[in-house]
């Protein structure tokens, strides 16, 4: 379903990387690795279509994502390092008003439903600011929770989550995968998605890109 | 169609409501740029009749560039932005929704506070309402033209000044057509014909900005 082809990655003067390819197919993750600074971002942000890459392709259901455009964001779930949460509004107005603004049909209850579930609750009507680091996580990762979209794209999605929070969404990523979709994550911290079929990719910090399948 | 642009423009009211220092701070702005003229130049009620419509104009220009730079940081700097370009419609009408916002929180309270500021300037009340009805059709321009700028600046160290440069030219025609259609009143002419120029800048600043915003946005983001 997803699938890169001589993925090529420049940025300033410095290739980041060159020559990556992968297959991917519903049910199955891409556990991206490499050091800091390798490419990993950058890579997510081109499978995603916000980075153009240097050279190479990248297809969704055999169509290069440039071509598909808003049929391929439509299904597509990306969580950056950012957690795209606004301090000024509540958790639950944040998820509101996200799913609005995706066009995602959401009511209020399950919109409680899956602050419930990121372990939230009692903090629904908090301006995000008074949130700790790992709250404002949680309330972004809440979309994980009631949005139903085929490909997730999740870069270092456990930082400043808390040992219970990443078992829920490790757990979450498998029942994903469970249903058909895809997932592609970057982390540092070596965490078991339940009955998942991985694919590891290195991204070597040299030229030389290895893969591991 | 209608239900995006209105939910971005309830997002960005809701956010406004939530920082209204930053509105009040414009409107504040507006008031005292146009209440020193009078003070400056002095009380010669024919000179200041004339000074109005410049010194009114120009200052709705300066308060609009004040608001401009956060039109697009805020959503920039906490991930916001990343996710409307990932959301699966045009980004172009995500932004024309956050003009029409913008419009509503920066442009409307100065329409709102013209005729009061008007009063100071010894204005008649045609000329008064030909002034308030100018900067109602005028400021939405500033709004559109604004937010190209605003984007391409994204990021940008220093981006305010650069912004200024930027935008400050491509708003000469809306002053000179907004200022002008006071002038035209206050000489007999009639100000229907500045006023249908003021639309037509208007409508292109608001329908067709959207579009070079959406794609400088998408640079800034690579």
């Amino acid at each position: 379903m997803l699938e890169a082809s001589n993925l090529e990655c420049v940025r300033g003067e410095r290739r980041l990387f060159a020559d990556v390819s992968f297959r991917l197919e519903g049910g199955e993750m891409l556990y991206l690795q490499g050091m800091n600074g390798s490419g990993k971002t950058s890579l997510l942000r081109m499978l995603c279509g916000l980075t153009p890459a240097a050279s190479g392709e990248i297809r969704w259901r055999s169509q290069p994502i440039g071509k598909l455009g808003e049929t391929f964001r439509s299904e597509l779930c990306y969580l950056g390092h950012h957690n795209a949460i606004k301090e000024e509004l509540t958790p639950l107005e944040n998820i509101l008003s996200s799913a609005r603004l995706a066009q995602e049909s959401l009511d209020e209850e399950a919109a409680l439903d899956a602050l419930e579930l990121v372990g939230l609750h009692g903090r629904e009507d908090l301006a995000c600011r008074y949130l700790s680091q790992g709250q404002k996580r949680r309330a972004a990762l809440a979309r994980l929770v009631h949005e139903k979209r085929a490909l997730w794209i999740l870069d270092e999605p456990y930082v400043a989550l808390d040992r219970a929070a990443i078992q829920l969404i490790a757990g979450l990523v498998g029942a994903h995968l469970q249903r058909g979709g895809l997932a592609v994550l970057t982390t540092h911290q070596a965490v078991a998605v339940p009955a998942a079929a991985v694919r590891e990719l290195w991204l070597g910090a040299d030229d030389a890109t290895q893969q591991r399948f | 169609m209608l239900i995006l642009i209105r939910a971005v423009i309830g997002r960005d009211l809701r956010l406004a409501m939530r920082r209204q220092a930053d509105i009040v701070a414009a409107m504040f702005f507006f008031i005292i740029v146009v209440s020193l003229f009078p003070l400056g130049v002095g009380p010669e009620p024919d000179q200041l009749r004339k000074l109005a419509p410049g010194v009114l104009w120009v200052a709705a220009l300066l308060a609009t560039m004040l608001s401009l730079p956060r039109l697009f940081a805020e959503d920039h700097r906490d991930g916001t932005l990343e996710q409307l370009a990932l959301a699966p419609q045009p980004l172009g009408l995500i932004v024309l929704g956050k003009v029409i916002a913008h419009w509503l929180v920066a442009g409307l309270p100065l329409v709102l506070l013209a005729p009061v500021l008007g009063i100071q300037f010894d204005l008649a009340g045609d000329a008064l309402a030909v002034l308030t009805l100018s900067l109602l059709i005028g400021t939405p321009a500033l709004s559109g033209i604004g937010a190209i700028g605003a984007a391409l600046t994204l990021g940008v160290r220093g981006g305010g000044v650069l912004l200024s440069l930027l935008v400050l030219p491509l708003y000469i025609p809306v002053l000179i057509f907004g200022a002008g259609a006071v002038d035209a009143t206050a000489s007999g002419l009639g100000a229907q014909a500045h006023l249908s120029l003021l639309g037509a800048l208007a409508l292109g600043g608001v329908f067709f900005a959207p579009w070079p915003t959406a794609a400088a946005l998408r640079v800034a983001l690579e």
